[in-house]
Order: C-alpha cells, then structure tokens, then sequence
C-alpha cells in the first residue's frame, strides 16, 4: 500500500520523504485546502522546491484543494487549480464538484482524488464522481466500519485510500458544521475547525478552562492533560451528566489493521497531521513505514512491534489511540 | 426561481417518534397552509416505526390533501440495506425524491428523474449548482452554514445563466440546524448502549438530547447519530428579503409540539400584512439565525429589514 504523508510546510515534507514517503500531500496558504492554519502551507515557489526534493528522490506530491468555494471566492480556488496544474502535481485532491468540474475541463491530464471533504461513504457516491468527473481514487470518510470499506472496495469504481493514523474526526467529513456554528469558520467554507482565532486559555479558580468564541469547551482540574479545544472533543452537560458527550480526545492508529487494509484492496493509506511539526511527521512516517514493510513482507505473520505503538501513543491527542469507527463497537 | 409568493415546506421530522405520534402530526398539519411536505428516514435506517408502504400511504393520503409531497433520503450512506431502501425510493414511480446523498442523485441522474437536493448536499457555488442541474436537479436547498449574502450572488448569477428558471430555491428557516452526521450515535453513548444494539432509545428523545456547555449556554441537540444546533433557528423577520432576493420556498423544520403555530405564523408573515403579526413575541426561547448573517451560527442578530 502506498505511504501518503501530510506536508504543512517544506521542512514537514523533507521529513516525510527522508522517513520512508511513498507521496506526500501539501495545500497553498490560503482557504483553498482544509489545513488552513496560520504559518503553514506553501506559495507557489516553495511548492517548486519541495516537488523538486520529492521528484529528486522519487517520492510522488499530491496536491489538495480540497474546501468548499462561495461565488465570492471562486476566482481564488480556479487560480489553485491552475497552479496545482501547472506544478506537475501527480494529483489533485478535491471535494468540491465545482473544483473537480473545472479541473477535469481545464487540466483533462490532471490526476483527480475525491477529498475525505467530498464525503462519498458509498460506492453509489463513487460512481457518480467517476462518471462525471473521472476521478481516480477517493479517500473514504472515517465513519465507515472495517466490514463496511470492504463492501465498499469490493464495488468501488476507483482506487481507495484510507486514513491510518492521526486526528480523529467522528463526524462524517464535510457535513459538520459544528465549527462555524460556534465561531464563524468551517472546514468546507475556511479550511479549519475550531478555528485558533477564536480560541482563549484562561486559568481559574476551578481550574484551566478553554473557550472557542466564549463558549466554555473543556476545564481541566490540576494535573490533567488539555488539550485543543476541538470542540467535539469538549466536556459538556447533559441531563446533569458531565462527560466527553462526543468523542474523548484520542487519535486514530490502525497499525494493527495493515493486513487486512492491504487483503480487501485498499490502495493506499494516509497519514493525517499537516498542522503537525517535522518531527512529529518524521517519527509518525518513519514508524508507518517499517510497519507496511513488514506487513509486504510476511502478511500473514505481521504483528506490530509494541515500541511502536508506544511511540504512536505518546504522540497522540490526549496520548491514547483507537482504530475509531474501523471497529464497529466503538461507534 | 419566480415571481410568485414563497411557498411554505415542512422538513422530513428528524427525530424518532413513534408511528401514532408521526400519524397524529401529520393529521395534524395537512390541516395547516403548508404548501409541501418532505416525508422519510433521513437519519438512521434503524429507526423502523414506519415501513416503506407506510411512508408511501402517508404521501398518499397527504397528497389528496392537497399537498405536494416528497420523499426524502437518508444522508449518510453506509450499508447495502441502506443503498437497496435509496432504490426503492428513488424508483416510487410517483413521489419527487429529495437526494440526501450523492447516491441518490447518481440513481436519479442516471433514470432520467428530477429531483430535489437537501440541505446535506454541499452546493456552495455557482458550477455546483449546474453540474447538478444538468444532473437533473430542478430544486434545491441551500446548505444550513450559508447565509444570505452568499445566497443573493448564487440566485443573480443563476438566473444570468439561464438555469434559475428551471430550478427552485429552498431555505431552511425555522428549526434546529442539522449540523453534523457521525459513525457515533451520541444517544446510544449517552444511555451507554452500543450501537448495533441500542435499544432505540432515541424513540424516548422526540425532541433530541439537549447538551450544555459546563456554564449551561445551549450547545447542540443531539439527535441519534446526527448533530442538530441547540438553538432554534429563526428567519421569520428575514422572508421579505428572501421573497425579494428570488427564493421560491421557505423551510420549517417538524418539532413534535407547536409546529401548527409556527406554520400559522410563517404563512401569515408571507402572505398577510406583515405589520399584523409584527407585535407579537417571537416563537420558542433560544433563538439563533448568525448563519443568515454569516455570523457564527449560534448568534441572534437584531433585524433591521423589517
């Protein structure tokens, strides 16, 4: 299976490509693609130099436009496309039907993924951006059970890619809108969630409390771990219940599935984080592969090496990890 | 898009009520002025007081109301079952069908039948709005985060193209907001159920789950396996600039208790002078209508077209 590896910015993609890479995947610093942090991304001239150090070491770049644009902003993301064109990229990862209309008329060689943003959980959504698009391959949202992506890939009209490790997002990708209902920024409209703009640290007397546009999202008493406030990720009240009503902060780690990814067809696999540092990126990466090493080497006999996990752990949301939605009592 | 007055359309009931109470609404509201009727499991393909003949009675009986029904879908895809029931409905040979989920709009398109497009389907721009057209969607509702700025660019500039006069525009004006759709049902992980065997204990929820930011401010309604706002969305005040701008229909969405006062209100609004229901307090407590004004959506903005 192929290693896809998240690029925030040129010294995250050298990690990737030095750690075992088989593609990494980048945006531009603006809203066109849905890591749209402060600091990271690439312009144009340092997307040049971060293709030519992949391509230079024979590492495929994925590039992702992958939000949503509004009439005002249409012209910007038209100007992204042009541009992923132009630098050669071996693909272009759009949710968008505007955006994949306009690149299958205007760049008919360009390579077309549907974005996790699309939110084609099924092979009927598949088909339709096959048919009216071309698209190649899709990455499947992650609120599919592991039986569920294999019904999936066995009547998928295109290749499949999977999320294997990082943030967990347990709604499905490009319906929530939590975010903008909270401050005013979504994923499908700005590129973030739970934008840091919006975000405030305040100690109190009942402990360290995060807040997103003044809405109380977690309180930590002395000695817990806080985290960001994604505010799914909050403690909140309900029925006088104060709990993680939606999801405790835990990244997704399936490192214990490669064998049964790679035996149901699952063509590739993607690592989450371009809002991570290098160094996250170059242990997460170096880690994953090893693992899908060994795993071609002997499926049968795969086991991953505890030190692994272990490491995957400590660098992981709230230092705990879940294969998510892949196990269907989880949900 | 046209120039008549908005219609008004009742929303599929996105909580899990029992069959009698469904009926009862029902009953109910085909009293009421509501023009259209959205019927269906949108939700969770779990939820089965209703069998599909029993959806299909109900427009029927809707239908000789006088009301144009529709059924809509279910939005997030995941099992064969759900993809088999999507084919039963698309093929009813008789009801519009609302796509929920691209799925649905690739078995429409590909039988040649029109169709309308919900709230969850992402039509943010113009060329999405004409891929789907061209699809042979000939109605569609507006995203819930969009607001009204963005909505009057999309309407003049479809209308410049030519496919505004064969194509409606719905807004979702009155209820909670469908926010979000999950792997997770929130109400079995409240009650601590699994969820391949949670007992349908949303049937007990008919008006969702409320959950509360640790200082009580009104978060989210949860719903199942769905997100809905806590708030209740309101765009009473905001129908003259709807009617002005070119939307043809205004959505309210079910709630099991008030929803004939609510229609009444809203049709009054749209077809009466406006000054006669002005006066009064407006519907419910914990109002929001930000995303109108592309604020955040939980925010309350004062009008000021009114």
């Amino acid at each position: 299976m192929e290693l896809v590896c998240p690029a925030g910015s040129f010294p995250a993609l050298k990690a990737a490509v030095d750690n075992g890479a088989d593609t990494v995947y980048f945006g531009f610093k603006d809203a066109t693609n849905a890591r749209h942090f402060k600091g990271l991304n690439f312009d144009q001239r340092r997307a040049e130099k971060g293709i030519d150090y992949a391509r230079a070491r024979g590492v495929k770049v994925y590039c992702a436009i992958n939000t949503y644009p509004q009439p005002s902003g249409w012209q910007a993301w038209q100007t992204a496309v042009d541009m992923a064109a132009g630098l050669g990229v071996n693909a272009l990862i759009a949710a968008d039907m505007g955006v994949l209309g306009y690149a299958a008329e205007r760049h008919p060689d360009l390579n077309l993924h549907l974005s996790v943003q699309g939110c084609a959980t099924n092979y009927e959504a598949l088909n339709y951006y096959q048919q009216q698009f071309g698209i190649k391959r899709a990455v499947l949202p992650r609120v599919l059970s592991l039986a569920q992506v294999e019904h999936v890939a066995a009547h998928s009209p295109v290749e499949l890619e999977v999320f294997a490790f990082g943030s967990l997002c347990i709604m499905a990708e490009g319906r929530c809108y939590l975010s903008s209902y909270l401050t005013d920024e979504s994923p499908n409209t700005c590129g973030a969630c739970s934008p840091a703009k919006a975000v405030r640290w305040e100690e109190t007397p009942q402990g360290l409390e995060s807040r997103l546009n003044g809405v109380l999202i977690d309180r930590y008493k002395e000695g817990e771990n806080a985290g960001y406030p994604t505010l799914c990720k909050g403690r909140f009240e309900v029925e006088g219940n104060v709990y993680h009503s939606m999801e405790e902060p835990t990244s997704l780690n399936t490192l214990d599935l490669i064998p049964e990814l790679q035996r149901i067809g699952i063509e590739a696999v993607k690592i989450e984080g371009r809002q991570r540092s290098p160094a996250y990126v170059a242990q997460v990466v170096d880690i994953w592969r090893q693992a899908l090493d060994a795993a071609a080497r002997s499926p049968e006999t795969y086991q991953p090496q505890p030190s692994w996990n272990q490491t995957l752990s400590d660098l992981s949301e709230g230092s705990t990890t879940t294969i998510g939605a892949y196990h269907r009592a989880w949900q | 898009m046209s120039d008549q007055t908005m219609q008004l359309s009742l929303g599929p009931v996105l909580y899990f009520w029992q069959k009698q109470d469904l009926l009862n609404f029902y009953a109910s509201v085909a009293e009421t002025p509501v023009d259209i009727i959205y019927l269906g499991e949108t939700v969770c393909s779990k939820r089965r007081e209703m069998r599909f003949n029993d959806w299909i009675q109900l427009a029927e009986e809707l239908t000789a109301c006088g009301k144009q029904v529709v059924l809509s879908t279910l939005a997030l895809l995941e099992a064969e079952s759900e993809l088999k029931t999507l084919r039963r409905l698309c093929d009813n040979g008789n009801f519009k069908v609302e796509a929920n989920d691209i799925a649905a709009v690739q078995l429409l398109s590909q039988a040649g039948i029109e169709f309308v497009t919900g709230p969850s389907i992402n039509i943010y721009n113009l060329p999405v709005l004409k891929q789907l057209h061209k699809s042979g969607m000939r109605r569609w509702v507006m995203p819930v985060e969009l607001g009204a700025e963005t909505l009057q660019e999309l309407l003049s500039q479809a209308d410049a193209d030519g496919i505004g006069e064969t194509l409606e525009t719905e807004v979702f004006a009155w209820g909670r907001l469908p926010l979000a759709y999950a792997a997770r049902c929130f109400t079995a992980r409240y009650r601590n159920l699994p969820k391949d065997n949670c007992s349908f204990c949303c049937i007990e929820y008919p008006e969702g789950i409320q959950s509360r930011s640790q200082e009580g401010a009104e978060l989210f309604t949860m719903n199942g396996i769905q997100t809905l706002s806590g708030e209740c969305y309101n765009l009473e005040f905001e129908l003259p600039r709807m009617q002005a701008m070119g939307v043809d229909i205004v959505r309210l969405s079910p709630e099991l208790n008030g929803m004939e006062e609510v229609i009444q209100r809203f049709h009054e609004r749209i077809h009466a002078d406006a000054s006669a229901v002005d006066n009064r307090i407006p519907l419910g407590q914990g109002q929001c209508n930000g995303y109108w004004y592309g604020k955040p959506g939980m925010e309350w903005v004062e009008q000021h077209s009114m």
